[in-house]
């Protein structure tokens, strides 16, 4: 308990401001958790999210080599992730709508080859590279530009979920309806595949990418069993995600331990539980 | 000449996937006002016309004219019923809700009050203006079905077209459906497809069936079938025996 209590002192400590930027990061990544999460929780894309997030470790590995061997100095990872992450959403957002049945096999295939070119060229970058560093990120790290990065994007999703609410809602409940009224439906899928590439690509820097991909499933998995509609499923799952994300640093800091996959554990054991009840709950209406 | 004027018409339609001709020779039409059964066995091509009809797909020769104009300009005064059946029973959405979706634009956010005042009225239509605000996966088939179309009837539509509408129903939803069809017969004009070849509601007027070749042709054309009503009211047979030529014109013949 003591430990935990240490968490809190060293919160409002001046003398360690990067517990602080932690918790804001938590705070602001939990906006685009629960909104993009629960986007992509309703139009069933998780996976496409999934492999996006893993394929960015292509561009990541890639612009670390070109840095380290001076081939194109000072290239910030960052870049070399944005670009893996766009290329990576073209091509799965094409097949996906272009050939249905290909999809899974494509979204493996983006998955695996980009995180294992992201492997081999960490593996010739001179120095030392730590993989798990970008599997798990270190939210201890962030700085106050990364937050205001955060906040921005923050600010950019919001203003495009409420202004486009009512499409995206329309295209992931029935987007053959949504195509009969006018709407168009691809233009919608590959603007929220882009958005959430770019967003993962910021959040991954931050919290990692196996992070990235729980907390974008997790909380708005957790708040679809509660909200009654999209609106309220996207603030349930940004609760959620503060929620998870507070407890899991605090969890973290007490107990020195990694604070990416605690929250993750947290999320995952609380989705399950939440899944559990449900399907008990099922089992005794059925029963009774 | 007659004042009823064409609500759906195909001319000389011809439509293939890459190595799959569909359609060939495809021509007929319909009225304003007419209750319309489009009939064919499971894989003719009832669901690429269909396609056709709402512009979400382009035929490679002939014309098609929807309400007078060219179904992705006019397909908005459609109201459209889809089976639905890829429906997601997770997604968290009150009935109310998803008959609103029926008036959604295409890039505005619309006015809100406008949108749920439609929708009511629209679930009154269909008697389900109690169950406005329960999640609509709490619905039974029967009633998902009919505020489905409720969400086609909230666009205030001048035609309705419907996929399967009584698919997987029981005896007394469809009853149900029928009867709020009834309705709106003779306001609205209804286009219902079904794969149903032997016998239709009573409220059909004309049944079209996609089913045969015209000769040295690999894709299907649609020509008409006469009805046979045996009581007053009662269901109507399909006479397969007997072929009305697709664009035989019942109405006294108006300029397309």
């Amino acid at each position: 308990m003591s430990d935990l209590l240490g968490f809190f002192s060293a919160l409002f400590n001046p003398d360690f401001p990067f517990v602080r930027n932690a918790f804001f990061a938590g705070l602001l990544s939990s906006v685009l958790f629960g909104v993009l999460g629960s986007v992509v929780t309703v139009k069933r894309i998780a996976g496409l999210a999934g492999a996006i997030s893993h394929a960015v470790l292509g561009g990541i590995g890639i612009a670390l080599y070109l840095s380290a061997t001076g081939l194109v100095p000072n290239l910030s990872p960052m870049v070399g992730a944005i670009i893996f992450a766009l290329l990576s959403a073209a091509i799965i957002g094409t097949v996906s709508l272009r050939s249905k049945q290909r999809e899974d096999t494509v979204i493996q295939a983006i998955w695996a080859i980009g995180m294992s070119i992201g492997v081999l060229f960490m593996a010739k970058t001179p120095g030392y590279t730590d993989l798990s560093s970008y599997l798990f990120g270190n939210i201890l790290l962030i700085s106050l530009s990364d937050l205001i990065l955060l906040a921005i994007l923050d600010v950019v999703v919001i203003f495009l979920a409420w202004r486009f609410y009512p499409q995206i809602e329309a295209t992931a409940f029935d987007e053959e309806f949504a195509q009969v009224r006018g709407i168009p439906a691809h233009v919608v899928f590959l603007a929220i595949l882009s958005i959430t590439a770019v967003a993962v690509v910021l959040l991954q820097t931050f919290v990692g990418i196996v992070m990235v991909i729980a907390m974008l499933t997790l909380p708005a998995g957790t708040a679809g069993y509660k909200a009654k509609n999209l609106a309220s499923m996207m603030i349930f799952a940004t609760l959620f995600s503060f929620l998870f994300s507070f407890a899991g640093l605090a969890v973290g800091w007490g107990f020195d331990i990694p604070v990416g996959a605690t929250v993750v554990v947290i999320a995952g054991s609380f989705y399950l539980g939440r899944s559990a009840g449900d399907v008990l709950k099922k089992w005794r209406k059925h029963h009774d | 000449m007659s004042s009823v004027p064409i609500a759906l018409s195909f001319h000389d339609v011809a439509f293939s996937y890459p190595h799959l001709q569909v359609l060939e020779d495809v021509s007929f039409h319909f009225h304003a006002g007419e209750f319309i059964a489009l009939v064919g066995p499971n894989g003719a091509g009832k669901s690429t016309l269909l396609k056709l009809v709402l512009g979400l797909e382009a035929p490679q020769a002939g014309t098609i004219r929807l309400l007078g104009e060219n179904p992705r300009k006019s397909r908005a005064l459609v109201g459209y019923v889809p089976q639905h059946t890829s429906y997601d029973p997770n997604f968290p959405i009150s009935v109310l809700e998803v008959v609103r979706m029926g008036r959604v634009d295409a890039t505005k956010r619309g006015g809100k009050a406008e949108q749920t005042e439609k929708a009511l009225k629209a679930l009154r239509q269909v008697e389900l203006e109690h169950l406005a605000q329960r999640p609509y996966n709490e619905l039974s088939g029967g009633q998902r079905r009919r505020v489905l179309v409720a969400r086609a009837l909230a666009a205030e539509p001048t035609m309705l077209i419907l996929d399967e509408p009584a698919a997987n129903l029981d005896k007394e939803s469809e009853q149900r459906l029928y009867a709020t069809l009834s309705k709106l017969k003779g306001s609205t004009t209804i286009l219902i497809v079904t794969h149903d070849m032997r016998e239709v509601s009573p409220l059909i007027d004309r049944v079209f069936c996609i089913d045969s070749h015209r000769d040295g042709k690999i894709g299907r054309t649609v020509v008409q079938h006469a009805l046979e009503e045996e009581a007053e009211g009662s269901i109507k047979r399909v006479r397969h025996d007997v072929e009305i030529p697709g664009d035989f014109c019942h109405f006294p013949r108006e300029d397309v």
